[in-house]
């Protein structure tokens, strides 16, 4: 936040931070940034679904309520998210329970709550109650945190992820673990508790591939390990979709003529696999046009948890967003063949209501880290 | 907030800042992964996705050609594209297929076997194609499923172009027919020609000239979604359209020369022997090639194959039949030309012949003998006994060298499909074929085109077109343009061409002389006819036996053969009749060739073309 005391312009505009952060508690470049990828998701919508105002309308409207959320959450200083942290976890995990008993069918898995007007999924509050769960745990004891704090988080971290795995929900499953690992990474745990993790996971996976995993969920494995094994069939989606992006070239085809896309080769096309559409419409240029604004804005949450004032702050500062990281990553890299094909949206751009309000509800936790700060640090 | 809460100890925010680090190191490396994939994918492999997003997108359609249409001389067409419905059905529109077609049935008449290939075809089709469910809807089918059309949802009445053969059974085995293209014909041929055509000639000029007819095929750019479904048509490169071709055939002689033969199994040929131009080619009994071109089931093809009178059997080119007497003026020729006769010269006929050391007696069809006979009345009352003799000195490598010439034994070229070689033995010919010497006997059964000797009515047309021509063979042919090709035949030359005047001479008598066999069809005839009768044995018969017409089945009745060209003086038409199990040339087969010949020789009187003399 550099600024040289002398023009006008600066000066208007270090007024206009001022009142974003002091009154609305809100973060100019965040809100800036997102509000730029929203609007470009907005564009590359319109063009996914053939020209057709209605859906994006629906989708415009999604982004008023996140963005709304992201207000509201802005204003709660650090302290007291800290204080109802426990509570707030308690609150989701028994409406997973709940889930799990009454929980509503759809597309073979069981996710949501009727609630009559609206369709809770309550595995998406977990993506945000239990980084604050783990960054409550950990932040009472000293930092780095000890094997006994380590093991008690690892813990909390199982009971919500076992609940979201067995819905199914292999995609908010991992994110969910990803934000709590996340937390406890960032709070110092032992390089060597790392490798032992990596170590058992590897040595769980012939267990879990035998055991644990689903029909659909090896053939996702085996099709990312060899696409063309069925084209038709399961490698269909993977296939099409790197078509597209290698399609679009440098340049891209132009915005609304990607035939990918419009012909509906594309599956998927305006949730999980809108990426496709976009590089091929946009071309090389405009992945990394995007791309740019993606680590826009991972390194100002970053900025936010390293300016941070106290631990609980920075571990879910951190933690948040490393979990809209790991979205992109897991998202980019699925839709473009570098990853198996997991059910997670492209943050900010794929159409679809539940997960757009938790990542913007998450942005408003960073805003309130960084706005509630004391004026008499940094 | 609690002042725990709010500790800031130097070496916690070392650790948690150091952690940050690392995290941003990671997130650095995984975007520059993503962003070597994409590249990867979008500049490295640029062309080969490029390439595999157009073939997604782009569907080639073939789109067909307008199959040529078929005339006769003077422009009548025999074959035509006529706008037909069809009966399509798309799938995906349908809810209830069963209940569609119960209710369908009650309006248009559909058989279970036209319900079966429909049934078939809809299990291969996807569910927004239509699927044709009946061909050829009658006006009135039409008419009923455009009242109900509200009735049935995703039923379509689709117009296409059907070939129609408006002459329907008479021009059958000329014009042919066209039908569905066989596996085996599309394995003959460039398939890529015939994707979008789903008709091939079978038979005939359509089958011939299939190359020519058929035109070439055009091609639409289709835009189609992931689906296949079609969306807009990108390009199109528009077919090109057969040939019309125009025969030499005149229709309404093809319809007397079948009218002649009338219910009789057998076939006549005419044609011009100036030229080769076949004028008529007709054999009975036909088939309706309206029936066969489209929609047929091939369960009424194969009755029509079933049927033991043969109606596909193409007589005209394909029926190998003995000539008999038809030979003769050709043999009296032949050995006059080589010197073992002399025409001038009379032998004496008792109706019986004996070869030296031959215990057998050869009859003539006349018990009682003809009496003295020179070469012109032995071939106007068809006197075996003379052809006997002259068979028994020529011997059978000379006929066969002689006859040959004038094309017995060997094809004439025509341009149609099927045609078969006739025989005229030899020595070297029944050594090759049967592995046995020859008799003696046997060249004497020559002698009256009987024993091995067989010959279609094509090639005895042609051959007596060479008479008429005095040696100057014609390759029979449909297409008026001719095609270039070498006439198989060479013409002969004779060392005393007056022979030919005897031999033509001989041919008058027979129709237009006192005792000739054919008389009865010279009466009152404003021009004359040269003509040859012949009655051919199916069956053999003992020496001793007598042939009794009314003892025997139908089935081994003589064929009555016929021979002619008009008029003799400026020849127009040659004609040969062939009437299976017929009886006697000269009361069934002659009178046919009168009619054929006498309705062409006024149209050319109408036409300005000839003038005889006629009041």
């Amino acid at each position: 936040m550099s600024w040289s005391p002398e023009g006008l312009d600066q000066t208007a505009r270090r007024a206009t931070g001022s009142l974003l952060q002091r009154i609305l508690h809100l973060d100019g470049v965040l809100l800036a940034l997102i509000l730029l990828l929203s609007g470009i998701g907005l564009v590359v919508l319109y063009s996914a679904f053939g020209g057709r105002i209605e859906p994006v309308q629906g989708h415009w409207l999604r982004l008023a309520i996140g963005l709304g959320a992201m207000a509201v959450l802005a204003q709660i200083p650090p302290s007291r998210l800290y204080r109802m942290a426990p509570w707030i976890f308690a609150g989701v995990t028994l409406l997973l329970i709940a889930v799990l008993v009454i929980g509503q069918m759809g597309g073979g898995a069981r996710r949501w709550l009727d609630l009559g007007f609206f369709n809770l999924q309550p595995s998406e509050f977990m993506k945000l109650a239990l980084p604050m769960m783990v960054a409550w745990l950990v932040a009472r004891d000293t930092l780095p945190v000890s094997l006994g704090g380590s093991l008690r988080a690892l813990a909390v971290i199982a009971v919500p992820v076992a609940m979201i795995g067995i819905q199914p929900d292999l995609g908010t499953a991992i994110l969910v673990a990803a934000a709590g690992v996340a937390v406890l990474f960032l709070a110092g745990l032992g390089w060597r508790f790392l490798a032992l993790g990596a170590c058992l996971i590897a040595a769980a996976a012939p267990v879990l591939w035998m055991f644990g995993m689903q029909d659909y969920q090896k053939d996702r494995v085996l099709t990312f390990l060899d696409p063309e094994r069925d084209p038709l069939g399961a490698g269909y989606n993977i296939i099409q979709s790197q078509i597209a992006i290698g399609s679009g070239g440098l340049y891209g085809k132009g915005w609304m003529d990607g035939t990918q896309a419009h012909l509906e080769f594309i599956p998927e096309r305006h949730t999980d696999f809108v990426f496709a559409v976009m590089a091929e419409e946009f071309g090389f240029l405009g992945v990394l046009l995007v791309f740019g604004v993606y680590l826009a804005i991972i390194a100002r949450g970053l900025w936010i948890a390293h300016e941070a004032q106290d631990n609980f702050s920075r571990l879910l500062a951190g933690g948040i967003t490393l979990t809209f990281f790991v979205y992109c990553f897991v998202n980019i890299g699925m839709v473009s063949g570098l990853l198996p094909v997991v059910g997670l949206p492209l943050p900010l751009i794929s159409y679809g209501g539940s997960s757009m309000v938790t990542l913007l509800a998450g942005f408003g936790i960073l805003m309130a880290i960084h706005t509630h700060r004391r004026m008499w640090s940094s | 907030m609690s002042l725990e809460l709010l500790r800031d100890k130097t070496g916690e925010k070392r650790i948690v800042r150091g952690r940050i680090g690392v995290v941003a190191v990671i997130v650095a490396a995984a975007f520059f992964a993503l962003a070597a994939r994409i590249s990867y994918l979008q500049v490295i492999e640029y062309d080969h996705f490029a390439a595999r997003s157009q073939d997604n997108r782009v569907r080639l359609a073939p789109l067909a050609p307008t199959r040529g249409l078929i005339r006769d001389r003077d422009g009548r067409i025999l074959a035509e594209n006529r706008p037909a419905f069809r009966l399509t059905v798309i799938p995906e529109q349908v809810d209830d297929m069963p209940g569609l077609l119960s209710a369908l049935g009650e309006v248009v008449e559909l058989d279970p076997e036209t319900v079966a290939t429909f049934r078939d075809t809809l299990q291969r089709a996807r569910s927004f194609q239509e699927v044709p469910l009946k061909a050829r809807l009658s006006q009135a089918e039409v008419a009923a499923l455009s009242v109900n059309r509200h009735r049935f949802p995703g039923v379509e009445v689709r117009p296409h172009l059907a070939r129609h053969y408006p002459y329907g059974p008479i021009g059958s085995h000329v014009v042919g027919y066209v039908g569905r293209i066989s596996e085996a014909e599309l394995r003959e041929r460039d398939p890529r020609r015939y994707r979008g055509t789903s008709v091939i000639g079978k038979s005939g000029v359509e089958r011939w000239y299939e190359d020519r007819l058929r035109g070439e095929m055009g091609l639409a750019r289709i835009e189609t979604n992931a689906l296949g479904r079609s969306l807009e048509t990108l390009e199109r490169q528009a077919p090109q359209p057969g040939e019309d071709l125009q025969l030499s055939l005149d229709i309404e002689l093809q319809s007397v020369a079948a009218d002649a033969l009338g219910d009789h199994r057998g076939a006549i040929v005419a044609m011009d022997p100036r030229s080769g131009e076949i004028l008529a080619l007709t054999s009975r009994p036909g088939f309706d090639p309206n029936a066969l071109a489209d929609g047929l089931e091939p369960s009424s093809f194969e009755a029509l194959r079933a049927d033991p009178d043969q109606p596909l059997f193409n007589r005209a080119l394909r029926g190998r039949y003995p000539p008999g007497s038809v030979v003769k003026p050709f043999l009296a020729l032949a050995a006059a030309a080589a010197g073992v006769i002399d025409p001038d010269e009379t032998m004496f006929c008792n109706g019986r012949y004996h070869l030296p050391d031959v215990e057998r007696t050869w009859r003539d069809w006349k018990p009682e003998g003809h009496g003295r006979v020179d070469l012109i009345q032995a071939v106007a009352q068809s006197c075996d006994i003379y052809f006997y003799d002259l068979a028994y000195r020529m011997g059978i490598d000379a006929m066969h060298e002689w006859m040959t010439r004038f094309g017995f034994g060997r094809l004439t070229g025509i341009d149609l499909p099927g045609e078969r070689q006739g025989v005229m033995p030899s020595r070297a010919w029944k050594r090759r074929n049967l592995d046995e010497p020859w008799y003696h006997g046997e060249t004497v059964n020559t002698g009256i085109g009987q024993g091995f000797t067989l010959a279609t009515p094509i090639q005895m047309a042609a051959s007596t077109a060479m008479l008429a021509n005095r040696g100057e063979p014609v390759r029979p042919r449909l297409l008026r343009r001719a095609d270039g090709q070498e006439n198989p035949i060479e013409p002969l030359r004779l060392d005393d061409e007056s022979l030919w005047q005897v031999t033509i001479d001989s041919m008058v008598e027979t129709v237009h002389g006192r005792q000739g066999t054919a008389r009865a069809i010279g009466r009152e005839l404003p021009y004359q006819i040269a003509g040859k009768t012949g009655t051919a044995q199916v069956i053999g018969i003992g020496q001793d036996e007598e042939y009794d017409e009314d003892a025997l089945d139908e089935r081994f009745h003589d064929h009555a053969l016929f021979t002619a060209f008009a008029p003799v003086a400026d020849p127009r038409i040659s004609v040969a009749v062939v009437v299976e199990n017929g009886g006697s040339g000269s009361q069934t087969a002659a009178p046919m060739a009168r009619t054929v010949i006498d309705a062409w020789i006024r149209q050319l009187e109408d036409e300005g073309e000839l003038v005889t003399g006629r009041p």
